[in-house]
Order: structure tokens, then sequence, then C-alpha cells
């Protein structure tokens, strides 16, 4: 049975729908996140579970109970917001006790349960600051236990590392996942960051205009989108448009047409899957990293455009028969090539994703 | 040498401000000092002799006794009153969907608007033996005798009150925008009443506001002038009308100056030790 369940829950406001028709089951102990850009209405979803907006129409089911007229106050769910909303007034101790204080426990009690909430998240020492003293990560951690300590049956978190810098933020994320799987609570992440919600979700849900994109396992998500929303949302992509031909039992063949200067043909190229509607405008959607780079072949023959170290890889910008192509290739340690040099680019059939769908 | 030139440059581009203040400030406020050093005689004026005798007959007299008393009370009363209303009309202001905010942020303002003077000729003729207040009570059948504030306490309360609340609305206000709204939701979620997301969460939040608000509630209470002169009138007189008095009915020019400047003193010395107090409590806390 679902722990968690949002039965085609809706909001309106005014004419503007931010979530449509929304169906989730969450299982218990599950991290699933909502991943979107802005206005997506992940984050008024958020709300809808942490009882701060009511919903238009829909019902919200936790444990079997229906909570969707419950008031927040009496939900007790566990939420970090964005802004961590610390309360300035009070130190890092009296924040993380007041969920308890309101929860009727004695003061020695909360004070000692506190104290542990903190050292949870390593912040055993700075429990007598206020959050003006503290940095972004501490308040961060602060926020994340006082939302602990209460040990609510689900734990909401406002996209909780967006204000940190890259390098926290990475830290972060595997010190909250290893946290979250130890405490064995269910959450529920809203990022528009699709790298955090890869690397921390056992499922993410993509959403799009206040409509579920796509449900998925974060493999899956990556390896097997379901449209070119998500293929371009998760992860980077090129997406090249391309007329579908004539194609035999098993194949479809589609034709991409020439668009730099240098290469005028069209290319056709031939793909496993279901033939297609001769003429359709199709997309084709190819990772960066899929690509094959040589200096002499097999493969299309391209022009280097751009070239951009990153460290661990190369990016670069070819001028390709398909158009420009972002292409990453592994730093293996030898020079990479450079702006007008000439390659060869090849990649694997399963490679390529094909959406009966124009950009 | 550029290093040189760019040190001389805040003082030079300060130094019109600093002057205009020397001149018209500064200037005056220590001739007011100077002259409150002389004494004075009523045959001969202003005598050229340096004594402090005006300080001690201030200083010693019930009667000035009683007018400081009646100021400092009158300034604490009003600053009061000023949180008690004030507090919460900004909290409702802050709340209010926009057009009415802006409808009900000028009507608060409202008084700031009127010159002083029409403002409180107002309320005396509200206030007054045959006004407003005198035709409701009877109108409610509290008898025909004419209700009066003029010339009360209660009357120059109320009537300062009214000016000054916008001080306290503007200053709790300006503390409320800095609230960061999800900490209210955040005391919510973790099983506040909304209640005590009031008490325990906002009010403490915007306790800075309040307390500037009230310095600033009570200076300008302290040194009031035109209310008190005309509800109050010379039955209820606070020191900036007893200073206005001696300089203009009694001609003691340096008796007045004394006055004024004790006021200035004691108002000095009261708000910069209860910002101290302030800055102490919320050092840690806010910036």
């Amino acid at each position: 049975m679902s722990f968690l369940t949002l039965e085609s829950l809706n909001k309106e406001f005014g004419d503007f729908t931010a979530v449509r028709d929304m169906n989730l089951t969450i299982e218990q102990g599950e991290f699933i996140s909502l991943l979107g850009p802005s206005g997506c209405g992940k984050t008024t979803t958020l709300q809808m579970i942490a009882g701060l907006l009511p919903p238009t129409r829909g019902k919200i089911l936790l444990d079997g109970k229906d909570i969707t007229k419950t008031p927040p106050n009496k939900r007790g769910l566990g939420i970090v917001f964005q802004s961590y909303a610390l309360f300035p007034h009070m130190t890092a101790t009296e924040n993380v006790a007041f969920g308890l204080e309101m929860r009727g426990v004695a003061k020695v009690e909360r004070m000692d349960r506190a104290r542990v909430a903190l050292d949870q998240v390593k912040l055993g020492q700075f429990a007598h600051r206020y959050p003006k003293e503290m940095s972004g990560g501490q308040r961060q951690r602060v926020a994340l236990a006082r939302a602990l300590v209460i040990e609510p049956p689900v734990l909401l978190l406002d996209e909780p590392l967006s204000n940190l810098d890259a390098k926290l933020r990475e830290e972060m994320r595997i010190e909250l996942r290893l946290l979250q799987q130890d405490i064995g609570v269910t959450t529920i992440l809203v990022t528009h960051d699709q790298e955090e919600a890869l690397s921390m979700s056992d499922r993410i849900v993509v959403m799009k205009d206040g409509d579920m994109a796509q449900i998925a396992a974060p493999l899956d998500l990556y390896e097997r989108p379901l449209n070119t929303f998500v293929s371009d949302f998760v992860g980077k992509t090129n997406l090249i448009k391309a007329r579908a031909a004539a194609g035999s039992q098993g194949q479809s063949v589609v034709i991409v047409d020439g668009h730099a200067d240098t290469l005028t043909q069209n290319l056709t190229l031939a793909l496993p899957g279901e033939a297609l509607i001769e003429g359709e405008s199709v997309t084709l959607s190819i990772r960066p990293e899929k690509f094959l780079m040589s200096k002499e072949g097999p493969g299309h023959k391209v022009e280097v455009q751009a070239s951009i170290f990153m460290g661990a890889s190369w990016l670069y910008r070819v001028n390709s028969p398909m158009g420009e192509l972002f292409v990453t290739q592994p730093n293996t340690g030898a020079a990479g090539y450079a702006k007008g040099d000439t390659a060869y680019l090849s990649w694997p059939d399963d490679a390529v994703m094909l959406f009966s769908e124009a950009a | 040498m550029s290093a040189k030139a760019l040190d001389k440059t805040p003082f030079l581009m300060t130094a019109p401000g600093v002057i205009f203040f020397i001149m018209l400030l500064g200037v005056p406020m220590l001739m007011t000092f100077l002259l409150s050093l002389h004494s004075y005689d009523f045959t001969t004026g202003i005598q050229p002799d340096w004594t402090i005798s005006n300080y001690i007959e201030v200083l010693g007299d019930p009667y000035f006794h009683k007018i400081f008393g009646r100021t400092f009370g009158l300034a604490l009363l009003v600053t009061v009153i000023c949180v008690l209303i004030g507090v919460p009309e900004a909290y409702v202001l802050a709340h209010l969907p926009n057009p009415w905010r802006s409808v009900f942020l000028l009507v608060v303002l409202g008084p700031l608007l009127i010159s002083v003077v029409v403002r409180t000729l107002g309320w005396a003729l509200f206030f007054g033996g045959k006004g407003v207040l005198t035709m409701i009570a009877s109108g409610l059948g509290f008898g025909e005798e004419p209700v009066s504030l003029m010339f009360t306490f209660t009357g120059m309360t109320i009537a300062l009150v009214h000016v000054l609340v916008p001080f306290m609305v503007i200053s709790v206000w300006a503390s409320l925008q800095k609230i960061d709204p999800q900490s209210e939701d955040a005391a919510l979620t973790l099983g506040a009443s909304k209640l005590t997301v009031l008490y325990r969460i906002t009010l403490p939040q915007v306790m800075p506001g309040i307390l500037s608000g009230s310095i600033i509630v009570f200076a300008l209470t302290a040194s009031a002038f035109a209310t008190p002169a005309i509800i109050g009138g010379r039955r209820m007189k606070v020191v900036a009308t007893a200073a206005y008095d001696e300089y203009l009915s009694t001609l003691n020019w340096p008796l007045g100056a004394a006055i004024a400047v004790i006021l200035l003193v004691v108002n000095i010395v009261i708000i910069v030790s209860y910002n101290k107090l302030v800055e102490r409590r919320f050092a840690k806390v806010f910036e």
C-alpha cells in the first residue's frame, strides 16, 4: 500500500492552472524528486502537501488518511524551505526545539533531542549561535535538523540546496541522501536542478506547465525520456529536426536536412524501431557524451568550431551534416581537438532517441 | 597623490551639508546654551554675567518638576498607546490585499499630510464645550452637560496619538517587510497555532521596529509644541510650551533657554540609553 497518495490534485489561480490532475503514489521511505523549470507547479504541489495552500480539487492521503483539509500545524510534516526560514531571534538549539515545544515535550527532553539532532547534522558546536552568525550551509543544516527532530512521516524539501555554492551543494547532496536512507524518512524534494534530482532520488517526477511529463527512476529517465522536453531538461542533449522517410519493417528512416554551408547534402539515417509515416516531422535526440569522435573515421565528417576544456572532459561544438552539435569526450590526457580541426563523428545505434514530434 | 585626493573627496562632498547644519542647527543651539548661562533682570533685561542660576531655578522648583513630570508622563503614555494601536494596525495593513492596503495606508498617513495647526484646531472643535463630542454625548442620552476634553491631559493624549501613530505604523511596517514570510509558515508546519506564530515568531521579529518607532514617538511627544499649546493651553503646560512662555510672555529668555537645554539633554539621555539597551538585546539577532 502506498504511503502518500496524491489523487487528481488540481490547483488553479484564477484562470491559471498551476497543477493539473496530479496522480502520484509514494512508498514509505522513498525519495521522490519533483523536477521542472520555474513555474511548472512543483513548489505549488509541495505547498499543497504541506497544507500551506489548499488544493482546488483532488485529495491527499497520508498513510490511508485523507489529510486534504488538515491544517498545516496538524499534519506534522517536516519542511525545509528554500530560504531555510529559520527564526532569526532564536539560537540553533531553540530553532530545532521549537517543533518539540509545540508538541508539549518537556524542556529538558527537548533540549536533549535538539542537541542530538544538531549532532546528527554535525552542528553540535554551533548550538548556541543565532542564524545570523552562521554560514549558508550551517543554516541549511539547522533547517534540516529542525524538520527532522519532530520525526515527521514525510520530509518535504523545497530547493534546499539552491542557495549553497557549487562545492558545498555536491557535498550536501551525498550527505542528505545518506541521512535520508539512514532515517528512512519518506522524502519529497522540489528542485529545478536535474543533477540534484538524478543524484538523490529513487524516482523523479518531471513536471511541465502543471502536468507530469514523466515519472521514472533516474537512469530510466536519462536513458529513456518519453519526449523531447524531458530529454532536453534532464541532462544535456542535441535535438535534431528531421523528416520521416519510408522505412521497412522494424526500421525507421529519417532524413536530416543539411544545415551548414559546407555540408549541403541531406543525410539519411536508418534507426531501429517502427516504421514512421512518411513526411512526418520528427526530432532526434543524442546526448553529447554518446558520440565517438576520431581523427580518421569511421563516421560523419565534422568541423570543430569551438573547443572547451572542462577538466574531466572536453566540450566541443562541431559543424556536422546534422547541423551544429555539442559533443563531450572524456579527457584521456592527450591534447583535444582545436578549433578548425576536422574529425569524424559516430555513435552507437541505441544512442539516438527518436521522438515523433517537432522540437 | 591620487590616494590623498581620494581621502579628501568625502569631506569635500559632505562639506555643504555639514556647513548647512552647523550654521542652521549647531550655531543656534550653541547660542541657546550660552544664553541660558546669563541671568535676567526684569528692569534691565539680560545681564552680561555667567551663571548657572537658571538651571538651579528650573531643577529646584516644584512648578517645573510638575511640568517635566507631565511632559515625560505624556510622552510615555502616548508611546504606549501608539504601540498598542500602531503594531496591530501595521500587521493588518501588511496583510491586506492590494487596493485596500494602499487606501488604508493613505488613511493612516493622512494626519501627517495636514498642517499641525489645522489638525489640532480640528481636534479643538471636536473636543470643545459645544463641540462634536458634546453633541454625540447628548445624542446618546448622557444629558445636556457639555463634555469637553479641551485643556485636559486626555485631550492632549488623544490628539498626539492621532498624529504620532503613523510613525509607529511606518516603523513596524518596515520591520514586517523584512520578515521572511516562510518563517511563519515554518512555525505553522512545526505545529504552532496561528496565535502562537504571532507572538512567538512574528512579534519578536518586528521588535526592533516597535522599539525604534517608540523612540521616534517618545521624542516627538516630549518636544511637541503645537498640540499641547492648543489643546493643553496654559492650564496643561508641557516643557515646550513652558519654554515658549518664558520667552514670549515673561521675556525671560535665559530661563526659557535653560528649560529648552534641559529638555534636550533629558531627551537625549533617555533615547541614547534606551537605544543602547535595544542594541545590546538585539545585536546578535539583527544587523
